[in-house]
């Protein structure tokens, strides 16, 4: 198990560039890379705009109109069995989608980077303490820990990010940890020691700085990830709860009707997968971007 | 190797302990009261005392947990609330399910997962290596459940091919070929991602193996091109595919949750999902511990397999 949670990506990047101009202009050059980012902006800028956007309430409810089809007047993508207008469900599941993912991953990011960046800096005993924690968690898939974590919480929309958020821990600790080694042994290191830096000015000068480059990369990749699971949550009803529009709840509700209309299940199935794909793409244009070796 | 095995065995103890320490304690955070659950809403003061006395939890923390261990190695998880019947019974009836699910995952992530990485990386830049890259960006993207769904509508529902709901057609015997046909979708559907991440994988490590300098050596004394990539470049890519293969393993054991969901498919994951939404917690408790365990033994596996394979790995 050592072996193979040293091959999280994270370590393999830490000879990345940090953020530069120039990383930016390989970044542009990448088309699907740029495809991928332009479809995020669209969907961030849908689910910011929502409130001002003109459409129907995603609440709405109209039983005469339910399992309204494709393309149906004023109903672009129809409505669910509920009569609610998919389009306005769609735009309203972003929101909800985007900031669970970016406030999971963020939690993911902040305390894996904390409990990595000191057990790799200190070593030793708080090292060893915290690594053997991590590998317990590890003990577990993380897709089963993460619904471990909701069976005691108790389901619902802030306990499925947190559960989320938890079950990922482990890779962003071990992979930050991984970086801090290699990186704490450095030149620069040594240099600022021996100009008087105590620790905490070489850990925020010096070593997270050039950490930070691995970690986007990481995080966008990690994302997409994030964004599927707990639609998957709340898909097996652990997750938002209705009549919360959620990407996940509305796929949940569309599966009863499959026989009917399919298009009710599908529709928020492809608005996962597009959003996905593009913060893969993302993700991987960063890594190329900043990796040295694919100059 | 035979220190390295017991080492790690040793080390692979340790780490149950730890899951069967960290499954309790969490499944103790639960709000609510066991005892009060069971008694109902009128119990008095004494009555769920005397209840607390009988389960045991008036006792500290550390003894209850030692006394449940004890159980549990016996074989002993309890009873259900729901089902009335020991969760051993039942959780082992479904993980067999669970099992079958997860080997038709194995043979179609790793099949073909490979075959493609290594074509991809043979003939890089042709049309096969485009579409392995484009396919890749699709599975590992690609959600389980609707992806499912789409499987179900397409095959079952429009089509009428291939079943999409239960292990086996209700009226009927439970023969073999029934259970691959209704296998199929299911299988398929929990392959795409370990399959999307194989491929991957195989084909960058085949592409920096056939960069080598012993595959010069091969070529220079005149070793066909099939047998550079299959003797000499892919034995090397083998180490690749067994470090992921203990990540993919945990990704088709406990996927398969949203498979089953999907699917009706009756294993350990449509079983804990169910328990979860009747707050059934032996139960949720037994199937954790099921499937954790499997897999750090699968793990165990996967490190001996390294070890064989790399024989650099033994002396660390």
């Amino acid at each position: 198990m050592l072996e193979q949670a040293e091959l999280t990506p994270v370590p393999m990047l830490v000879a990345l560039h940090r953020p530069t101009r120039r990383g930016l202009r390989r970044f542009m050059r990448n088309r699907s890379a740029v495809f991928g980012a332009a479809v995020v902006g669209v969907l961030i800028c849908a689910a910011l705009l929502a409130p001002f956007l003109p459409m129907a309430n995603p609440d709405r409810i109209a039983l005469s109109r339910r399992l309204q089809p494709l393309f149906s007047p004023g109903y672009i993508l129809g409505s669910d069995h509920l009569g609610r207008n998919l389009v306005s469900r769609l735009v309203w599941g972003a929101r909800v989608s985007l900031v669970v993912g970016f406030v999971a991953a963020g939690l993911a990011l902040s305390v894996g980077a904390t409990l990595g960046i000191l057990a790799g800096f200190y070593g030793g005993k708080v090292d060893n303490l915290l690594m053997r924690g991590i590998d317990i968690l590890m003990g577990f898939p993380e897709i089963l820990l993460a619904i471990a974590v909701v069976a005691a919480l108790g389901p619902g929309l802030i306990n499925a990010m947190m559960a989320v958020a938890l079950a990922n821990v482990p890779f962003y600790a071990r992979g930050i940890r991984g970086a801090v080694l290699l990186l704490r042994e450095g030149d620069f290191v040594e240099a600022a020691r021996s100009v008087g830096a105590n620790d905490r000015r070489i850990i925020s000068r010096h070593l997270i700085p050039n950490i930070v480059a691995p970690m986007v990369v990481f995080l966008s990749l990690n994302i997409g990830w994030m964004i599927t699971e707990m639609a998957g949550l709340s898909f097996i009803g652990l997750g938002a709860q209705p009549p919360t529009a959620d990407w996940g709840t509305m796929l949940a509700d569309g599966r009863a009707f499959i026989t009917v209309a399919a298009h009710v299940a599908t529709v928020p199935g492809l608005a996962i997968f597009a959003l996905v794909l593009a913060l893969n793409l993302v993700g991987e244009g960063l890594r190329e971007a900043l990796d040295p070796r694919s100059q | 190797m035979g220190r390295y095995i017991a080492r790690r065995a040793v080390w692979v103890i340790m780490v149950l302990l730890g899951v069967s320490v960290l499954t309790f304690i969490v499944m103790h955070l639960t709000p609510g009261d066991p005892a009060q659950i069971l008694l109902g809403p009128m119990a008095t003061p004494e009555e769920t005392a005397r209840l607390h006395q009988e389960l045991g939890l008036d006792r500290p923390l550390v003894v209850q947990y030692v006394v449940w261990l004890g159980h549990v190695v016996r074989g002993d998880l309890g009873r259900s609330i729901t089902l009335h019947r020991p969760v051993l019974e039942e959780v082992l009836i479904r993980f067999r399910a669970t099992l079958v699910l997860t080997a038709g995952g194995v043979v179609l992530a790793f099949g073909p997962g490979i075959l493609l990485g290594v074509m991809a990386a043979r003939w890089q830049g042709s049309w096969v290596d485009r579409f392995s890259t484009v396919l890749t960006a699709a599975g590992v993207s690609v959600t389980p459940f609707w992806y499912g769904m789409l499987l179900i509508i397409l095959f079952s529902l429009k089509l009428r091919w291939l079943p999409g709901t239960g292990m086996y057609s209700p009226a009927g015997q439970q023969t073999l070929p029934d259970l691959l046909v209704h296998l199929i979708l299911p299988a398929v559907t929990l392959s795409a991602l370990p399959a999307a991440v194989i491929t991957r994988v195989t084909r960058t490590s085949m592409v920096d193996a056939l960069r080598g300098d012993y595959v010069r050596t091969a070529r220079a004394k005149g070793v066909d091109e099939r047998g550079v990539a299959f003797r000499h470049a892919f034995r090397n890519t083998l180490v690749a595919i067994v470090t992921v293969m203990g990540l993919e393993m945990g990704f088709l054991l406990a996927g398969a949750v949203y498979v089953e969901y999907v699917f009706s498919w009756p294993g350990v994951g449509l079983m804990m999902v169910n328990a979860i939404l009747t707050r059934d917690f032996p139960v949720i408790q037994g199937g954790v511990l099921l499937v954790a365990t499997t897999y750090v033994l699968i793990n165990l596996l996967s490190d001996v397999l390294y070890a064989a394979l790399d024989p650099r790995i033994r002396f660390v």
